[in-house]
């Protein structure tokens, strides 16, 4: 554990870091102490603060106030590139791959071993191996092509990239958001071992209860500040939501009254290839059904075939009892099913259209007279929900790509919402958004199921099947193998079925 | 499959369309005697040179992400710079020198363009198609070039390398003396493209240039995350390519024997259908020299061979457009099993 200390010189130093884009104070007094070989947890809601803060320590933005020093030296990166050369790198959220390139090309992006503009591929190879070997990952391939390889693997060859440059500090932006609970785990030991060799890690995640078990100091920002730091092993997971949110939040996941009523969906050993390779399920009206399982196992296949939106070569999908047939996604709206992609930015929303574009545009139709579209209708709907969910915009024009991550999935959920469905579709519906805006949506699915509708949500947050589901069924190589009541399962036991160890 | 096996076919595919190709011209029994002989081959190279130069200059720029409307153009304008100074009495090297020169300013300028002002390549080069075409025809006065044809550049395009005298030496085998033959009857601008092919392939695969050329075309964040220089590094991939469409023109003004202002109309679709042929993606990030240059070679025989079987240009353009869809569709599933 590391030792703190008033003498010891920190790593990095922040204080009173203040920034703002026009009218908009982004960080009004951010201070930020990171001892040298310390694991750091910097949590806040999205809006408090973090993504500019990182910004401006990987050089993106630059402060309006404040001083920043890289252990005695002050501190003024000029864009990332520089950042990286002073010793701060930093791991984004979304992986930054040239996918066409292998492992070793990637890892060297940028800093290539060469000599008058000709690559020493020696030089390089060794390069890239002693990056992964200081992760314990030697066994990468590093001449296949970055596309090939796993999330897990593709984020080791970015954090190998990241060590090129010998940092002092590494920062991570959630950096399990797309992991399963296996890849967590090994991606934890890797930061350890970084940890161990003196590199100071801050480590930004929704996931507090992953926080509290990685890291050994956390900071908590809100509206922009400073509200607090400690020990993380002083502190109760209560405290820090309470720091975070400004107020107690209570019951997170809460449970509301269900009536299981009548057969809405029953999938009878359906396949898909190549993923899905078997699976049954039955969900009645009320209930909320899980599905767990690794990344890849084929819980998203499956919600995608009983939408239409993969073939299925064998088993049906049947609707209240009669076999839905082939059909088409569209179809499947008629038929009051509704869809929540994972992928949020790719698949689920138009980034560059507004809300209200959005949210109708399952049921543009209705809005509009001999294909004209009533401009007004369809605003006052988006602005009804827009008021109901808290939607954070300035009203239901604005882009979705100038909302936060939690915002963009209140505009996609509503669009479900909105539409008369009767059977909810929803993967992954929380991943990458802050407590806040969770608890919100937790509480719509526990009111859907209580007015009678049938939700299916595909998560890889524990806790929150657990809280959440009524049944849960956990996905294993393409088969969902195991299907129980909640109260039959716990944490270590979905885990136990999903990686298939008995 | 075994992944080197399909490594090998993924390789392969655009060598074997072109086998393809040249086998189903040769069937006909009245194309016997006319497609598959030394001179036809002769012919069909001579004929790829300049789309094949300038497929390496358009590989760069797709490669990037990129596309180049601007081609035909380019290579019409550089034409007539060219021929306007052999007019005046300059020497090869000096004619060589400023095709080279103002192809790369025309790409200059395009490169400048769509890194500086953020515009999509395709809306640049639509309209520098438009401006290089213009300016040709303005240097030129509205008419073609005309020069004293003895000058040095003519014979790249149309005069033997060397030739063989009568059988060769004695102890030579027949079949060599006939190869050699064949090779010395290809014109000096069959070897320039040769010796640019190796180059730039080189260029591509081994040198930090050409990593970072794949890496802004696979992911534009990412490379400039990781530091390159992404700006800098567009207005070069245009620049240098331009200089290949210089010699391209100059190699196109060898050929035609004077500087023609409207050649090279619509040049630009075979040559980027060249370079998809040849297994290059338009999204970037995928794509090889050798690749193009048998996609040019492809594009070539099919003109050719339509030619030879008495096909009208209209079917001709009609054939290409049908191949250049299948070779994508092909290359798609080839993809698509090299994914899963």
């Amino acid at each position: 554990m590391t030792q703190h200390s008033d003498r010891i010189t920190p790593a990095l130093r922040l204080s009173g870091i203040q920034k703002s884009f026009g009218a908009t104070r982004a960080l009004k007094s951010v201070s930020l102490e990171i001892a040298p070989g310390e694991i750091h947890a910097l949590i806040g809601e999205n809006g408090a603060g973090k993504s500019t803060l990182m910004k401006i320590l990987s050089g993106a933005h630059t402060a309006d106030a404040g001083t920043m020093a890289l252990g005695e030296q002050p501190y003024l990166p000029t864009d990332p590139n520089d950042a990286r050369r002073k010793g701060v790198a930093m791991i984004y959220q979304e992986l930054n791959l040239a996918l066409h390139l292998t492992a070793q090309e990637n890892i060297l992006l940028g800093a290539e071993s060469a000599h008058l503009g000709w690559i020493d591929r020696r030089a390089a190879r060794e390069r890239a191996q002693a990056a992964l070997a200081q992760l314990g990952h030697e066994t990468l391939d590093l001449d296949r092509r970055a596309g090939e390889f796993t999330i897990a693997e593709q984020q080791i060859i970015e954090i190998a990239r990241a060590l090129l440059m010998q940092p002092k500090v590494l920062i991570m932006d959630e950096p399990t958001s797309s992991l399963t609970q296996a890849d967590t785990e090994k991606l934890f030991a890797t930061i350890l071992r970084l940890r161990d060799r003196g590199v100071s890690v801050i480590y930004i995640s929704h996931f507090l209860e992953e926080c509290r078990r990685l890291c050994d100091r956390y900071t908590v920002l809100k509206d922009g500040e400073t509200v607090g730091t400690g020990v993380m092993k002083d502190a109760t997971l209560d405290q820090i939501v309470t720091l975070m949110t400004g107020r107690e939040v209570k019951d997170l996941y809460p449970r509301t009254r269900r009536e299981p009523g009548a057969v809405v969906l029953e999938v009878k050993t359906v396949a898909s290839p190549p993923r899905l390779k078997r699976a049954s399920l039955t969900l009645r009206a009320g209930e909320i059904f899980g599905l767990a399982g690794l990344i890849g196992a084929g819980r998203t296949d499956l919600l995608r075939a009983v939408f239409a939106l993969d073939k299925l070569t064998a088993g049906e999908v049947c609707l209240v009892g009669a076999p839905a047939g082939k059909a088409q996604p569209r179809t499947r709206w008629r038929q009051g099913l509704g869809f929540l992609s994972e992928n949020r930015k790719e698949e689920g929303l138009m980034l560059n259209q507004s809300i209200a574009d959005n949210l109708t545009l399952t049921k543009m139709e209705t809005f509009g007279r001999l294909g004209w579209i009533s401009a007004s209708r369809q605003h006052g709907v988006a602005q009804r929900w827009v008021e109901t969910l808290r939607v954070k915009c300035r009203d239901a024009t604005q882009l979705i790509s100038q909302l936060s991550g939690g915002n963009q999935q209140k505009v996609a959920l509503a669009r479900l919402l909105e539409h008369p469905s009767r059977l909810f579709l929803l993967d992954e519906p929380t991943r990458g958004i802050d407590v806040g805006s969770k608890a919100q949506i937790y509480e719509l699915i526990g009111e859907l199921a209580a007015s009678g509708k049938a939700v299916v949500l595909v998560s890889s947050y524990l806790p929150e099947l657990l809280g959440l589901c009524d049944t849960i069924g956990v996905m294993t190589r393409g088969e969902l193998t195991a299907v129980r009541p909640r109260a039959e399962w716990t944490e270590a036991e979905i885990m136990r079925v999903a990686t298939g160890s008995t | 499959m075994n992944p080197p096996l399909k490594r090998l076919l993924t390789k392969l595919g655009p060598f074997l369309g072109l086998i393809l190709v040249v086998a189903l011209f040769s069937l006909p029994a009245e194309m016997r005697e006319v497609f598959p002989t030394y001179g036809n081959f002769r012919f069909i190279f001579i004929q790829t040179v300049i789309v094949a130069v300038s497929a390496l200059g358009m590989t760069l720029i797709i490669v990037s992400g990129g596309i180049d409307l601007s081609v035909g153009s380019s290579i019409a304008l550089t034409s007539v710079v060219g021929a306007s100074l052999i007019q005046r009495g300059w020497g090869p090297a000096g004619v060589l020198l400023v095709c080279v020169l103002s192809g790369g300013i025309v790409g200059l300028v395009n490169g400048v363009a769509i890194a500086g002002l953020r515009v999509i390549p395709f809306i640049i080069t639509l309209g520098t198609l438009g401006i290089a075409r213009g300016s040709a025809k303005r240097l030129a006065g509205n008419q073609t070039v005309n020069y004293d044809r003895s000058a040095g550049i003519n014979t790249w395009m149309n005069t033997p390398t060397f030739s063989i005298a009568g059988d060769g030496p004695a102890w030579m085998p027949d079949f060599l003396v006939r190869f050699l033959q064949f090779v010395g009857s290809l014109p000096v601008g069959v070897w320039i493209a040769v010796v640019l092919a190796v180059m730039t392939s080189l260029l591509l695969r081994r040198t930090v240039f050409g990593r970072h050329v794949f890496a802004l075309g696979s992911n534009e964040t990412t490379a400039r995350l990781c530091g390159i220089p992404t700006t800098r590094l567009k207005v070069m991939i245009y620049a240098l390519a331009g200089g290949f469409f210089g010699i391209a023109g100059l190699l196109q003004l060898s050929r035609l024997g004077q500087g023609d202002p409207t050649a090279a109309v619509g040049l630009e679709l075979d040559i980027i259908a060249a370079v998809i042929i040849g297994g290059a993606s338009l999204s970037g990030g995928v794509g090889t020299i050798l690749g193009s240059i048998i996609g040019a070679l492809i594009m070539a025989v099919l003109r050719n061979g339509s030619q030879q079987m008495g096909w009208g240009t209209e079917l001709q353009e009609i054939i290409i457009g049908v191949v250049i869809i299948v070779a994508v569709f092909l290359d798609r599933l080839r993809q698509g099993k090299a994914n899963s």
